[in-house]
């Protein structure tokens, strides 16, 4: 697979990999100092050694206070602020993934266990969210193939359904007056969507497990999909025959599809896709917009996957 | 706009005059807005500080019509008399939008004027804004004694354009977010509550608070600044 570097980011821009590296000593030295209130909010945070992929973008990083402070969880409250203030309750050992439906061996398998299942990888990618920001993460995990393989999905399997813990003791967002999403979250692919080798289950970033608000202990990355496809604190993945109910899509079906693909020329009914802001880069006065670009800059390697497809029907 | 100055120390340094107090009601209500920008400046307002700020200025903006729109039921239900400081929340929150709508299209959209004018009519939530702003900007212009005065019983009928920008700004505020969360509603409800007070007539509502209260309310005199 060709994988085109972008060659229009000056040098200059990217952090240097011993710069990032070292980010625990500044860290731990701001802790000290107490400039920070454990930006990562994972107190179990453990270092995980993952090879750089080829697959990676090499784009200048979101920093990790931002990646680890901005998120939509919201399981753990609808503000950016309150997963990583609340997610922290969220116990995730012991975890189990029930992996069944149209497959020839269904299986239970425990998060220790999943994470040794392939080597990790290190995998940057752009992240698009579908409200007009995007970031760019360096995840660590393994392609979600190597566990459906696994499982030998029958041949009648054509979709995969995912669904991510419901713990109302533990999250303060899913009971209340307001109900914001039919819990739990579920999520979905079609199975190439599924099978490619983009398409990661993620157990880290930044060198280490997953901080609680980015999903952990497990969740998915999709890249070129709009960021709540990759559906967090993964319990259960199905095989099956028919495209599955999502949670956005049940919410509000015409703004958000199945497919829900990163698509500049097709607008969220509310506000333009065209353009995003990248998190973390420029500050109050300089944060202009950039253009979004198709399939979030994936489209050499998935164009295919939705060859002839009306991508306006099917957003 | 501006208040008159008021008359210097007749009354010993203790009690502020009435002018005094409303132009401290303008110095308190720019309070969140400095202190947000200068919280923008040095860079604490989270991952997007131009979203952050953004919000910021078009909540308070909001909260300010709120605020402004809360006089006479005080003064009817509560008999708190607040209404020398109505201009001065009203011009707040017309400033607020003012700088909500700046920055929206300095640091947000940076100018990009194709950007915003395809915003401004294809995209329902910004033309809602844009709407509530609109209806705004005839108030601001006429929020002084002149005005009235100029103005008269036609002051009182254009001054109820407040009701639709504030039911705009709500319902800017409720389009602008994913799913239904509870913060946007909350405002919404309020805002409809407080026009929906306005549906009952004046008369009704006064003979409504004299029997429960037992007669304690005194009639609420209405001066010409003092549209419901």
């Amino acid at each position: 697979m060709i994988i085109r570097r972008p060659s229009d980011i000056p040098s200059s821009e990217i952090t240097p990999r011993s710069v990032w590296l070292r980010r625990r000593e500044f860290i731990a030295g701001a802790a000290a100092l107490g400039l920070t209130g454990a930006s990562s909010g994972s107190a179990s945070a453990a270092p995980l050694k993952a090879a750089l992929s080829p697959l990676s973008t090499d784009e200048k990083l979101t920093p990790l206070e931002d990646v680890t402070s901005y998120n939509n969880f919201y399981e753990f409250g609808t503000g950016k602020e309150d997963p990583a203030a609340y997610a922290d309750r969220l116990k995730t050992r012991p975890w189990t993934i029930s992996v069944e439906g149209l497959v020839a061996k269904p299986q239970e398998i425990g998060i220790d266990d999943l994470i040794k299942l392939a080597p990790l990888e290190e995998r940057i990618y752009r992240m698009r969210c579908v409200e007009g920001w995007s970031m760019v993460i360096p995840w660590i995990g393994f392609p979600l193939k190597v566990l459906l393989d696994r499982v030998e999905p029958l041949g009648s399997a054509k979709f995969v359904a995912f669904e991510s813990a419901l713990r109302p003791d533990e999250m303060p967002g899913v009971s209340g007056f307001f109900k914001v999403l039919d819990w739990p979250y579920r999520e979905g692919l079609r199975l190439d969507e599924a099978m490619h080798p983009l398409t990661i289950l993620a157990v880290g970033l930044y060198g280490e497990t997953l901080p609680n608000q980015n999903g952990a202990p497990v969740r998915l990355v999709v890249p070129w999909k709009y960021g709540f496809k990759g559906i967090k604190s993964i319990v259960r993945i199905r095989l099956v025959e028919t495209q599955p109910e999502t949670s956005w899509n049940q919410q509000n079906p015409s703004e958000y599809g199945f497919y829900s693909n990163v698509n500049p020329e097709v607008d969220h009914p509310r506000w333009s896709q065209a353009t995003e802001r990248r998190i973390g880069e420029g500050g109050l006065f300089g944060g202009g917009r950039r253009p979004t670009l198709m399939f979030n800059g994936y489209g050499d390697q998935v164009a295919s996957l939705y060859a002839g497809m009306d991508l306006r029907a099917n957003y | 706009m501006a208040a008159p100055a008021p008359p210097a120390g007749t009354r010993g340094a203790r009690r502020l005059s009435t002018g005094a107090r409303q132009w401290l009601v303008y110095l308190v209500g720019f309070m969140p807005a400095i202190y947000t920008f200068i919280l923008g400046v040095l860079n604490e307002l989270g991952a997007d500080p131009v979203k952050a700020l953004e919000h910021a200025l078009g909540l308070w903006a909001l909260r300010f019509l709120i605020l402004t729109l809360m006089i006479t039921p005080l003064a009817e239900i509560a008999g708190i008399r607040l209404i020398a400081y109505r201009r001065a929340l009203g011009l707040l929150a017309f400033w607020y939008a003012c700088l909500h709508l700046a920055a929206y299209l300095i640091l947000d959209q940076q100018l990009a004027l194709a950007a915003i004018t395809g915003d401004i009519v294809r995209r329902p939530y910004i033309t809602v804004g844009m709407a509530a702003f609109a209806l705004l900007v005839p108030l601001a212009v006429t929020s002084n004694n002149l005005s009235i005065r100029r103005l008269g019983r036609r002051w009182r009928q254009l001054h109820r354009l407040i009701y639709g920008a504030a039911a705009l700004a709500a319902a800017h505020f409720i389009m602008v977010v994913k799913s239904w969360p509870p913060e946007p509603l909350v405002y919404g409800g309020i805002v409809f509550l407080l026009l929906a007070y306005r549906l009952v007539p004046q008369k009704v509502r006064r003979d409504i608070y004299h029997r429960l209260a037992g007669q304690q309310i005194s009639t609420v005199t209405r001066s010409p600044g003092a549209e419901s």
